[in-house]
């Protein structure tokens, strides 16, 4: 037979970043001193960065008890370059082609709703609230297949508590950038922008929502929801909001993207569920990524894994009614 | 047209329908076949038999508009039986790669998802076509009759579309283009039989000169 296996490669080694790095620097410097004999691959990637100025700019982290053990992580390669960030295109492939316009800097994130007095937070500031965190995640998309992401940015609660919610707030949304002169091909879709997503207030309590500001020790890359995103993991990808300039608290539900797009097929709560199938597919079981096709599928957990942290926030909830 | 042109652009016929899969091929052996290895397969698959029928269907319009490219039709049973073959690979992909070979998990799968009942009724409207297309049960068949159930492509494109539009999310445009194609080619051809009864007509009742 003719199929490859993909080469196992132990997660300690699976860190391309140095070499990542180490490229980049290379070709600042290549165009700096004029070199022109590059490679015309290598100069396309100068002219049309896949990856925004900021990201792959080196964090200072710190360890946490609340990361993930035994999982092989996914390749940066992988993370960065099979994307679902529908404002850059509907394959799979564009965000890592398209978002490099994401203008990064300057960057603010707005609070506003019921809380205490709006306020208006900057990227710098809120990078400096705490010490940022590596975290490594399962990540379950709707779509049935997954990954291994080590995250870096520190618990949603800590920026949650500085935004001094009234005790009328019940529910959080967060609002993505959207500019249609910059996100030209969110028009490919029929979805209306700004990207909105949400949570229960004590959903986004929970220790375990992440505000990310970083992946594999870096800054993220714009595909990946650069400069500040939400991650939590025990639901499905599309709830983990990306590049939020707004967050707001509130009373009611907020409408949250995917579930104004299709009711039956995107719940407000998505929490990862292997015994709640997409009207579409089976969520018993998907696929890693980065596997040969043969060695892709394995068993969907409860709650992605994460049942002893958060099944607590459902007790007594019906879950096929509150999918 | 000469024999050796026509071996000539046989051979390039085989050479583009095979392309698509010993890309897979040549994919998996060396591992490019991207992050997700399942859903390249399938995609491919899939988009190479509507692609494979939407040229199948393409023939008799474009040898109706241009009498010169008759002899394109000599390839349409190669090509339509490429679509059937590329059908088959995309349903194998579902049972061993999504379904695990499981047949509790696929009935269920056929009871309860349209688009897999869709795809899937469309698998079962190519078989019979490709179960006849050899000269021997055209001749058996007679050339009336076999006409008549190859009009079954027509459906089988419809449903092969539409397991399209059900498999992506709400809001996702990407089986836009070759559904225009599609209906185009499949309305050219009531649109042909009208103007053709009409250009009859006109030749056999010549209209009453004024006056």
């Amino acid at each position: 037979m003719l199929i490859g296996k993909r080469p196992d490669i132990p997660s300690s080694a699976i860190t391309p970043k140095d070499q990542y790095l180490n490229r980049r620097r290379f070709l600042r410097g290549a165009v700096a001193t004029g070199v022109a004999a590059l490679g015309a691959e290598r100069l396309a990637e100068v002219f049309s960065p896949r990856t925004g100025a900021l990201a792959g700019t080196k964090l200072e982290t710190v360890k946490s008890p609340l990361t993930t053990t035994g999982e092989e992580l996914t390749s940066l390669e992988d993370i960065t370059h099979y994307n679902n960030y529908y404002e850059f295109g509907v394959n799979k492939d564009e965000p890592a082609k398209n978002a490099g316009v994401l203008p990064t800097r300057p960057w603010t994130v707005r609070v506003e709703g019921k809380v205490k007095a709006p306020k208006t937070f900057d990227i710098e500031a809120l990078l400096k609230l705490r010490p940022l965190e590596d975290r490594v995640y399962r990540h379950r998309c709707v779509e049935a297949w997954s990954m291994v992401i080590p995250w870096v940015g520190y618990s949603l609660s800590e920026f949650i508590n500085q935004c001094e919610p009234l005790s009328t707030a019940k529910y959080v949304q967060f609002l993505s950038y959207y500019d249609k002169h910059v996100e030209k091909w969110a028009s490919a879709s029929t979805i209306s922008w700004p990207y909105s997503e949400g949570l229960r207030m004590d959903e986004a309590m929970n220790p375990l929502a992440l505000l990310t500001f970083g992946l594999y020790g870096e800054v993220l890359p714009n595909q990946d929801g650069a400069p500040i995103r939400i991650v939590v993991p025990w639901k499905y990808g599309f709830k983990s909001a990306k590049s939020i300039v707004a967050v707001r608290f509130l009373d009611k539900q907020p409408p949250t993207t995917w579930n104004d797009q299709a009711q039956s097929e995107y719940g407000f709560y998505s929490n990862v569920n292997p015994i709640v199938d997409h009207p579409r597919w089976s969520q018993k079981t998907e696929r890693r990524i980065g596997k040969a096709f043969y060695a892709q599928r394995r068993t969907t957990l409860m709650f992605n894994g994460y049942g002893d942290q958060v099944a607590s926030l459902y007790k007594g909830m019906d879950l096929k009614k509150y999918f | 047209m000469k024999r050796s042109t026509h071996l000539l652009l046989k051979t390039l016929t085989w050479i583009a329908c095979v392309w698509p899969l010993g890309r897979l091929i040549w994919g998996a052996a060396t591992n490019h076949l991207g992050a997700d290895p399942t859903a390249t397969i399938t995609f491919a698959t899939g988009s190479t038999t509507l692609n494979l029928l939407t040229i199948s269907l393409a023939l008799t319009p474009a040898r109706r508009l241009i009498p010169e490219l008759s002899w394109l039709v000599k390839f349409r049973r190669l090509v339509g039986l490429f679509a059937f073959f590329y059908a088959t690979l995309h349903l194998a992909t579902y049972v061993a790669l999504y379904a695990g070979f499981d047949l509790h998990a696929m009935a269920a799968d056929i009871a309860k998802r349209r688009f897999i009942t869709m795809g899937l009724t469309a698998w079962l409207l190519l078989l019979p076509l490709a179960a006849t297309s050899t000269t021997w049960a055209i001749r058996k068949m007679g050339g009336k009759r076999w006409n008549r159930l190859h009009k079954l492509v027509y459906l089988a494109a419809v449903c092969g579309v539409i397991h399209y539009w059900w498999q992506v999310k709400p809001g996702v445009l990407t089986p836009l283009s070759i559904t225009i194609t599609l209906a185009l080619l499949l309305a050219s051809r009531p649109v042909w039989s009208l103007w053709q009864k009409r250009l009859r007509n006109r030749n056999a009742v010549p209209t009453a000169a004024g006056g």
